[in-house]
């Protein structure tokens, strides 16, 4: 019987961590991380297929310690258990000679067993055929421009003191663009992502008409806004773009310690943001695995801001290590699975509360402007009406932001959204990425735009 | 002595013989290539004088392509043995035969796929056998030593990345095309920080730093002598006032302008992004196809080049990744757009002229138009005149932020660093410098152009674009140049 994905590197990891570990002398330390999938890549435009893709990839992360130092390898393994045991084998002769050229490193964390999990998800999906001949089928007839993803993902952990994770899940996302012309003659799009562990042809269909019946309000005349400050709303989508900005050296301890923050205000109490505003990382909405690439487990939630005042870090064993601020499992310090709380304001009800202002399904190409002033700066994109009175007037063309985040999520914040949005990552560089967010949508009293 | 190279797959007993492959796989398909990509990837480092990231990265696998009714397939597979071969031979055929009655373009594979023979290897002269492990190191430690010139440096970083790379393609109709690269880039960053004030300088931003090049350019003395400098201007900026609000003259230096090249330029003129296959992720185009010829992209003293014949560029190649003779054309020549970024394939559907740029990040993906040396041709002035004809003008170095809009027409790009221009002179340092403005119009103000003595070269490893994703590496040089009455502004006061 042949073997599936899961249970074929399973295996595989089983045999060459056993063999990389019983080489191992006294006083050197393991970790082993692995990282695979079996993807079918899918990319149409105009609902025909541009490119079309399989691709079954498993890399080896190897971190070796040994006389105070640590040396990190990553191998791309073939699969076949006498080449990759050759190649480890000199990786690990490599290893216990690096450490012996490079000088002591006094942030060193000893390994030690950060326990066992095993966490699977099962899904239901489509061959590469079926795939598109549903998509291609569903779509004809509207421009459309969108990317398949689907197959199994893994994630695992072991290290030489016992240690041992498995994550593996089969998804697939549809990540898409509707486009039109409106009666300018511009170009005009809607954003939709349909993601699960079970495709399901009639939901996509359904999701599809949602977003067609959205592209005709898109078709409108455009409204030309100026630069200046607008009464603005940002959709979860739009909220969960800024979230991937501030993942990058907002709430990382050692992004605090070494200048490069962007929130060293925040969390020298500096500065706050608004009492409506609470964000944690949560690892119960299952969106990736819940330890790190070290086998570390992060608590289940993780509580950075609370009503608007910085709690807590991302900090690694590492950045403890430095500066002696304890860790809580945050490898590299970045966000993986974050929650923003939800509001109060019923999503039927935002055009009410926005009165006259922007409506903002998307951003887009985010960026800091300003480190350590908290500012930054983007595009609309996709869905932006001019609103009046409660009623979508028209599409608005596309507007330059620049704006600090004490005042997008602080003082101009008027009302999150009573319901959130799931936001998977549909990140593809080097390889499928795992996590996501949960987060409303926000009102804000005033957004400033730019260009 | 222990160097920096490390052989592991040079003892593995049955290497893969590509041509022997082709040889396997040929009558399986119509059409069949395979390309063999082979990457180490050294990253080294120290912080604040201590080691701070020693990791090798070893990447290997076959993107396996094959033509069928007009289409290709492609299927990726890091299992280098006949077995697994021909599992991913048939992986693409099924991809290939899955999307042919759905295809985007009905393909002719004489036109997209030409026969080519070669070989390229990169400049070298010293290569990693010639370095040992130890004094890499020990220069990278003094260099983050030598960076933290006063207690207010809070982070000093010293890294550098080698990478060892080899592309071998075949094709089942007789092409065989060997390309080898050794790739430095290297980056020394000091951040000093005062109360909740905080500026970071760097070697040319970050990045900026790489090309095609041995370790004959490593040499201890000159970088430790460029850290006392980097260090020395993270302590200016601090106590700098910010950049003042306001339009005025704008000289962008060369490591700037390889930002600006790149996004506002370059990807703008991917013939992949005009025919719409972007336009779910990084954007579409403002250029349209019939701009090509008519289009007054910049003034009479703009001329921009796809040049992938540089030696040393980051970006120079021989052939792209579907055996295209790779050769220098003018994208823009005295300001008027003529030519696109369009691999064969893009040709072939938009009839417009391209370039050699069918390029994959690695063996897991496959090809698409990208960027390889775009590169912005030399005038007749020079820095020093350019200041003097300034009356009132700001001169910003080193990219530090970026962003713009999904068509490529509103760009916001920030600095690490600038002086005013009052008189003819330069005068006092400003913080957080930035700027803004609208492609077209952009080009069309520039003014100034550096002669040929002040063009430096640049480069980045991390271009990202494509559904599945890619980064790929990029080169960009240019001179000095001076744009006129631009949107400059500062950070949160």
């Amino acid at each position: 019987m042949s073997l599936n994905f899961n249970e074929k590197w399973q295996k595989h990891f089983d045999l060459l961590s056993s063999s990389l570990f019983s080489n191992l002398k006294s006083e050197e330390d393991l970790n082993l991380n692995l990282q695979g999938e079996d993807s079918t890549f899918l990319r149409f435009n105009q609902s025909m297929v541009r490119q079309n893709t399989r691709v079954e990839q498993v890399l080896l992360s190897m971190s070796f310690q040994g006389s105070g130092r640590r040396v990190q390898f990553e191998l791309m393994l073939t699969g076949d258990l006498e080449n990759d045991r050759n190649l480890t084998s000199s990786l690990l002769e490599r290893a216990r000679s690096e450490v012996q050229a490079l000088p002591v490193d006094p942030y060193l964390v000893p390994m030690k067993s950060n326990g066992d999990s095993v966490r699977e998800y099962h899904g239901k999906l489509p061959l590469a055929a079926d795939a598109i001949k549903m998509i291609a089928e569903t779509t004809a007839g509207v421009d459309f421009a969108g990317f398949y993803t689907g197959g199994p993902v893994l994630r695992a952990s072991r290290n030489s003191k016992g240690q041992k994770h498995w994550f593996s899940s089969e998804n697939f996302f549809v990540d898409y663009s509707l486009f039109t012309k409106n009666s300018d003659g511009e170009n005009k799009a809607i954003k939709g992502v349909y993601a699960d562990l079970n495709w399901d042809q009639n939901q996509f269909s359904k999701q599809l008409q949602s977003s067609q019946n959205q592209l005709s309000l898109m078709s409108r005349k455009s409204q030309l806004i100026k630069p200046g400050a607008y009464r603005t709303y940002l959709a979860p989508a739009a909220v969960a773009e800024i979230l991937g900005t501030m993942s990058w050296n907002a709430f990382s301890l050692k992004c605090f310690k070494q200048g490069l923050s962007g929130f060293k205000k925040l969390y020298e109490k500096e500065k706050s943001l608004s009492p409506l505003f609470t964000l944690r990382e949560n690892f119960d909405m299952g969106l990736c695995p819940q330890f790190n690439q070290q086998g570390e487990m992060a608590p289940a939630q993780i509580v950075l801001v609370e009503k608007g005042i910085a709690q807590n870090w991302l900090s690694s064993s590492r950045s403890e290590k430095e500066y002696g601020i304890a860790a809580n499992g945050c490898d590299p310090e970045m966000l993986r699975s974050t929650e923003i709380l939800p509001g109060q304001l019923p999503e039927d009800k935002v055009l009410q509360e926005l009165g006259t202002g922007l409506y903002l399904g998307n951003l887009h190409y985010l960026n800091w402007s300003d480190v350590p002033g908290g500012r930054i700066t983007g595009m609309t994109r996709y869905a932006g009406f001019w609103v009046e009175k409660g009623e979508v007037v028209g599409p608005i063309q596309d507007l330059r932001f620049d704006e600090s985040l004490y005042q997008i999520f602080g003082s101009e914040l008027a009302a999150l959204t009573r319901e959130q949005h799931i936001d998977p990552s549909i990140s593809t560089y080097l390889q499928r990425d795992l996590g996501g967010r949960k987060n409303p949508g926000a009102l804000l009293n005033k957004m400033t735009f730019t260009l | 002595m222990l160097t920096l190279s490390i052989p592991i797959y040079e003892k593995l007993p049955n290497s893969l013989d590509l041509r022997l492959a082709i040889q396997w796989l040929t009558g399986k398909a119509d059409w069949i290539g395979l390309r063999l990509y082979q990457e180490i990837t050294h990253q080294r480092g120290a912080r604040n004088g201590h080691p701070d990231e020693n990791q090798v990265s070893f990447d290997r696998g076959v993107m396996v392509e094959v033509f069928h009714q007009g289409h290709f397939g492609y299927c990726g597979t890091a299992h280098l043995t006949k077995a697994g071969l021909e599992l991913a031979c048939h992986q693409a055929k099924q991809m290939a035969e899955a999307g042919a009655k759905y295809k985007v373009a009905d393909f002719d594979l004489s036109a997209v796929r030409p026969r080519s023979v070669g070989h390229y290897r990169s400049p070298v002269f010293k290569n990693l056998d010639c370095e040992t492990l130890g004094d890499f190191s020990e220069t990278l430690r003094l260099a983050s030593l030598k960076l933290k010139v006063s207690d207010q440096i809070v982070n000093a970083i010293a890294n550098a990345r080698l990478v060892e790379t080899s592309i071998h393609y075949v094709s089942s109709d007789g092409s065989d095309t060997l390309q080898e690269f050794l790739l430095l880039g290297h980056n020394y960053a000091a951040t000093a920080q005062q109360g909740s004030e905080s500026q970071t300088r760097s070697d040319h931003g970050g990045v900026a730093s790489c090309s095609q090049i041995g370790l004959e350019t490593w040499d201890r003395a000159e970088i430790l002598n460029r850290c006392a400098r980097i260090g020395k201007e993270a302590l200016e900026l601090l106590q700098a006032p910010n950049c003042p609000s306001e339009k005025m003259d704008l000289i962008l230096a060369p490591d700037q302008m390889l930002l600006q090249i790149h996004e506002s330029i370059g990807h703008p003129l991917e013939l992949d992004r005009i025919l719409g296959d972007e336009r779910n992720f990084a954007g579409w185009s403002f250029v349209k196809a019939e701009d090509f010829g008519q289009l007054q992209y910049g003034s009479k003293l703009m001329n921009a080049t796809f040049d992938p014949s540089v030696p040393g560029e980051y970006a120079s190649y021989a052939f792209d990744d579907c055996g295209n003779p790779a050769q220098r054309e003018y994208l823009i020549k005295d300001g008027l757009l003529v030519r696109g970024l369009g691999s064969l394939e893009s040709q072939f559907r938009s009839h417009l002229p391209g370039v050699a740029n069918f390029r994959a990040s690695s063996w897991n993906r496959a090809p698409i138009d990208r960027m390889a040396n775009i590169n912005l041709e030399p005038g007749s002035s020079n820095l020093k005149d350019m200041i003097a004809q300034t009356e009132k003008g700001i001169l910003m170095e080193a990219n530090m932020s970026w962003s713009i809009d999904d068509y490529r027409n509103k760009f916001q790009f920030g600095c690490e660093y600038a002086r005013l221009i009052e008189n003819g002179k330069l005068t006092s340092v400003v913080k957080n410098p930035n700027y803004r403005g609208v492609t077209v119009p952009f080009w069309n103000s520039l003014k100034a152009v550096g002669n040929a003595q002040e063009v430096e070269i640049y480069g980045t490893p991390w271009c990202g674009k494509g559904e599945p994703s890619q980064v790929i590496r990029v080169g960009h040089s240019s001179p000095h140049c001076l744009f006129s009455q631009v949107e400059v502004f500062g950070g949160v006061q």
